[in-house]
């Protein structure tokens, strides 16, 4: 079930959930990779610090990398709990505060050299109270995160969008309020590590303004149980006219994973081949 | 709360036309010292609004260290450049109020964390 359906976001990352992202290393790795590869897009001028907005900065663990590479950041949330991790325990180097991103975001224009947000922009497509309409909360979002942003800097936001349709809902929304660039999919092929970015430009940009491309893995598919799944292992026949070899290959494997034991675990030259013929 | 950070903020209440600068009615501050680095300082100086931060500082009790007028972009002496990052990154509010200038609505700061939350009728 995605957290978004359970509460608004100010009381599902209560104190419980909050602890989560100051003790659960797992957690805590993924949205630092989560929040490098935000930076990196960011394209920042090297060797010069910067001054960035995170959005839906939680416990901080997003401005850490930031304060790692030498930018001032402040940080914005919707959850008191996450804020007091990244006050109390975390002792941020940015400053946070307790905002709503669909109320606005309450800066002076131009102020910052680049915006990132990881997984905290979907929460805008639901709608918590009665007076809440998303597309209006979206459109005040990213009309006040222009203006707030520099000629020319860009605002890379990792979230998760539940459909098709919420993607297409809020790049409307980015291009209406004046911002270009497009979504870079990481990761297309694997369904865990599969993350969606919005790429925006704030105005024109200097030298390159193409949207980078969506980072892929190659060894994504490379075991042999995933290949006897691939479109060509099927197209040329499935199982069916699968070696002998490889279907022995592939029993073992589902038998490892089962926790079943294997006559032979290592694959060798010899696996799956015909003893000699005995007179 | 920095005052880099008040320096860059403005009040988002609906329907006003004067949002900057917040007011500040402090409570607690502390001065916590902070790394220095020229460059930054000299990048934010472009950025901030000089007259809001003299005023900030007032506000905290801390004025008379800032020069009187706002140095240029390549302000090259140290002491200014340093009184300046104090200003802007050691001095900070630890407990008190931001006030919007013009609805005179009050945003409550709490162990240095503000709270800018509105009500729906204010969006």
């Amino acid at each position: 079930m995605r957290p978004e359906h359970t509460a608004p976001p100010e009381v599902f990352y209560n104190t419980d959930e909050a602890k989560k992202y100051s003790r659960n290393t797992r957690i805590m790795e993924i949205q630092a990779t989560m929040s490098e590869r935000a930076i990196e897009m960011l394209c920042l001028p090297e060797d010069q610090p910067s001054f960035i907005l995170d959005i839906g900065c939680g416990s901080g663990l997003s401005g850490e990398c930031l304060s790692e590479q030498g930018h001032h950041w402040v940080g914005m949330d919707i959850s008191e709990a996450m804020l007091d991790v990244a006050v109390s325990e975390r002792e941020t180097d940015g400053d946070v505060q307790l905002a709503d991103m669909g109320q606005g975001i309450h800066y002076r224009a131009g102020v910052f050299d680049g915006a990132i947000s990881i997984s905290a922009v979907q929460w805008l497509c639901n709608a918590d109270k009665k007076g809440h309409s998303p597309p209006k909360r979206l459109y005040q979002f990213f009309k006040t995160l222009y203006s707030s942003l520099r000629h020319g800097a860009r605002a890379v936001l990792q979230l998760y969008p539940e459909t098709p349709d919420q993607m297409e809902l809020i790049m409307y929304q980015a291009t209406r309020a004046g911002f270009s660039g497009g979504v870079v999919v990481d990761y297309p092929n694997s369904a865990k590590a599969k993350k969606y970015y919005l790429c925006l430009f704030a105005g024109i940009q200097q030298g390159q303004a193409q949207v980078p491309a969506g980072l892929t893995d190659e060894m994504d598919t490379a075991t042999n149980t995933d290949r006897m799944r691939t479109k060509d292992f099927r197209s040329a026949g499935g199982v069916k006219n699968a070696t002998r070899k490889q279907k022995v290959i592939a029993r073992k494997e589902r038998h490892l994973r089962k926790g079943k034991t294997t006559k032979h675990s290592e694959n060798t030259k010899y696996t799956g081949r015909q003893r000699r013929p005995k007179f | 709360m920095k005052l880099l950070t008040h320096n860059m903020m403005q009040s988002h209440v609906k329907g006003i036309s004067r949002r900057f600068p917040l007011l500040i009615k402090p409570e607690t501050v502390r001065v916590v010292e902070q790394e220095f680095n020229p460059d930054f300082v000299r990048r934010m100086l472009g950025r901030i609004e000089y007259e809001a931060l003299q005023q900030a500082m007032t506000w905290l009790g801390h004025e008379g260290k800032l020069p009187k007028d706002c140095p240029s972009e390549d302000e090259n002496n140290e002491d200014i450049l340093k009184a300046i990052h104090h200003a802007l990154l050691e001095v900070e509010m630890v407990e008190g109020k931001l006030v919007c200038p013009e609805s005179g609505r009050e945003f409550p700061v709490k162990n240095g964390i503000p709270n800018m939350l509105l009500n729906e009728d204010e969006v």
